[in-house]
């Protein structure tokens, strides 16, 4: 039988920019890393849908409120599909849940902000979606398939996430002084988390190296950072709203805007569980969880009854 | 009572109960037993909205007072609202929300199946619409009424258990008044009360498949009919009508 | 029966015919307890925006794949065949419908 090199055929695909498939032979490094960023992306969506759903029964019309139950249940959806595609690596949903629930995995800082009002169902779907888009988008070009085609998927269906945050903030900033207050309000809060999501300065990010070597990761958090910056800022002058951050300003050289330092303090300790909301967001996924569980064996226990009542 | 008078009334009390009821169940996102399931919920929740809408909007028409289906849904007081007393009930646990929607979607199974008759044009194509949703949320209520009756001791006993509590919230839904004589009269929309005959028939074979038992007649609930509600219809009504009721003069 | 595992339940492979007469395509997986509920859950997660008209569900574990170590004894010897395909094959000019 002829000796397969396994690690020369997998490089070689990563090289080509062949996706590396489910069955394939992986490096167990390159297993793992995918496992953990795929989790933690799909617990964000997860967890995501808290700060939002915490606006849907003040919704403030019948229009706003198909609009973000829609959007919340893609969310969920998108958590789905990640959960699948981690899943294709071989380990179970229970496990990856599990992770969360004992803060093994983790899951989007930015989801760890309170959101206070209307605007602020504006701002996440503008700043926090626009975000992840960025990255997104970016990934739809990572090297394992089934995470690859998941990304294609969500970003055909997020695609109008950021528009309906971005009308909702347009709507405000045309309508009364207090709501324009709000939005200005929702943007001073919500624009520095956003800057965050994209990851330490890449000089720092422990992860980027092997990630990036294997095509997991297509480019580095400064790279989409500066991205997402540069489009936003017009988007925000546009509608009349105001960057919080008086060192941003328009480099004329390297064509894109220089901006104030992020306070990589608050970063940390948001991280470190120190958020408004971290213990809110993650009991009640837990709580969600347990009293789920009845229901989900319940139907266990039905199908196990049915295969009995079918063998006999 | 003038036919429009009628219309009007019958328009918002079928507008409400989609309206209140997906208030409802968007309450349950993110919080359901499993993510499958909060996403199957949310399309109930998003169907009945998108129903409302249309009711309420018809309704806003039939009234003449250039409202819209915002202004009903967001600016209208308590004890102007019309929608069945089941579907304000909390969601309890999981049981119960399955329980609350296998009453009132199997009661809609039989109405709109009728409505789509309705002389009314504006009627009759929003009950085509809806009775293709309010089948697949029979379906859905009933398979899990099936799993929960005849899953586990625990499940079986909370499944009773909703469907004795809320018993008592069906017996509205057959309610007959003038304004329903006088649509059934003008080929409009149906009589409640000749829908229970296959309502109930319907329940004695989910409930028995799902070895569960159907309660006793009973006492039962009344008042919606009237705009008089339990005490959560107010707290529904605090949530949703906030902003509209805080920034009167805002646009969203 | 009582003593029944809390589980996400079982993955079934969602497959989506987005017309009537077009092939069946892998969309992705859904947990379902049974058959009825993985129907629906693949209902309600892949059919969110009008994607189609008719799903197949697969357990997964039912799903056999090629191995990927056979790729090349399996794949590559189709690849030096061109004679199957109708652009190898030189027609006289002025001949119709062929």
């Amino acid at each position: 039988m002829e000796h397969i090199d396994h690690l020369k055929v997998f490089e070689t695909k990563i090289e080509q920019d062949i996706n590396i498939e489910a069955k394939d032979w992986m490096p167990d490094d390159y297993r793992k890393h995918l496992i953990r960023q795929i989790s933690q992306h799909a617990h964000s969506e997860v967890i995501g849908m808290q700060p939002e759903g915490n606006w849907i029964t003040r919704a403030p019309s019948l229009r706003a409120k198909k609009i973000l139950l829609a959007k919340i249940q893609d969310e969920g959806g998108h958590g789905l599909y990640l959960y699948s595609a981690a899943e294709t690596l071989g380990i179970g949903r229970d496990e990856l849940i599990q992770q969360l629930h004992d803060g093994k995995a983790k899951y989007s800082n930015i989801f760890n902000y309170p959101s206070l009002t209307w605007a602020d169902i504006g701002a996440i779907g503008w700043l926090v979606d626009g975000a992840a888009i960025v990255n997104q988008v970016s990934l739809q070009r990572t090297s394992y398939g089934p995470y690859s085609r998941a990304m294609v998927r969500i970003c055909k269906e997020e695609s109008f996430h950021q528009r309906q945050g971005y009308e909702i903030m347009a709507k405000m900033m045309a309508g009364t002084a207090a709501q324009r207050e709000m939005a200005q309000d929702a943007m001073n809060r919500w624009w520095w988390p956003a800057l965050m999501m994209f990851g330490p300065h890449d000089t720092d990010s422990p992860h980027t190296g092997n990630a990036v070597k294997w095509k997991i990761k297509r480019q580095s958090n400064d790279t989409l950072r500066q991205k997402f910056i540069d489009k936003t800022v017009q988007q925000a002058e546009v509608i009349g709203l105001t960057i919080p951050d008086p060192d941003l300003k328009w480099n004329e050289e390297k064509k894109s805007y220089d901006h104030g330092e992020i306070n990589w303090n608050e970063f940390r300790e948001v991280i470190n569980g120190n958020g408004p909301c971290n213990r809110q967001r993650m009991s009640n996924h837990i709580k969600a969880h347990e009293e789920g569980e009845w229901v989900r064996k319940a139907a266990s226990a039905y199908s196990n009854k049915q295969k009995l009542r079918v063998s006999q | 009572m003038t036919h429009q008078e009628a219309l009007l009334t019958l328009t918002l009390r079928l507008g409400d109960d989609p309206l209140i009821l997906g208030h409802r169940l968007g309450e349950w996102c993110s919080k359901a037993p499993i993510l499958e399931e909060d996403l199957a919920l949310t399309n109930m929740a998003l169907d009945l909205i998108g129903r409302a809408e249309v009711i309420l909007r018809y309704a806003a028409e039939v009234e003449g007072k250039g409202q819209t289906e915002d202004d009903l849904a967001y600016r209208r007081g308590e004890r102007r609202f019309y929608n069945h007393l089941l579907v304000e009930q909390p969601n309890g646990n999981f049981a119960n929300t399955i329980a609350r929607q296998l009453f009132i979607s199997a009661y809609e199974s039989f109405y709109y199946t009728e409505l789509m008759n309705s002389k009314d044009a504006t009627l009759s194509a929003i009950a085509h619409k809806a009775i293709k949703e309010i089948k697949y949320h029979l379906k859905h209520a009933s398979d899990w009424t099936i799993r929960l009756g005849d899953g586990t001791e625990e499940s079986h006993h909370k499944m009773q258990e909703a469907i004795n509590e809320l018993w008592m919230y069906t017996g509205e839904l057959f309610e007959t008044d003038d304004i329903d004589e006088q649509m059934s009269e003008s080929g409009i929309a149906p009589l409640p009360a000749e829908l229970f005959g296959k309502w109930k028939s319907l329940m004695i074979d989910i409930l028995s498949e799902a070895k569960l038992s159907l309660p006793d007649e009973g006492f039962m609930q009344t008042g919606s009919r009237q705009g008089v509600h339990t005490e959560y219809l107010g707290y529904i009504l605090a949530d949703m009508q906030y902003l509209q009721r805080a920034y009167p003069d805002a646009k969203w | 029966m009582e003593n029944v595992k809390d589980t996400q339940w079982p993955i079934w492979e969602v497959f989506i015919q987005s017309q009537p007469g077009t092939p069946y395509k892998h969309a992705g997986s859904v947990h379902g307890s049974d058959k009825e509920i993985a129907m629906q859950n693949a209902r309600d997660t892949y059919f969110r925006r009008n994607e189609g008209t008719s799903i197949w569900l697969v357990p997964t574990d039912c799903i056999i794949a090629s191995n990927p170590d056979d790729a090349e004894m399996f794949f590559d010897p189709s690849n030096d065949k061109a004679y199957r395909h109708p652009t190898f094959y030189t027609m006289p000019e002025g001949a119709l419908n062929i």
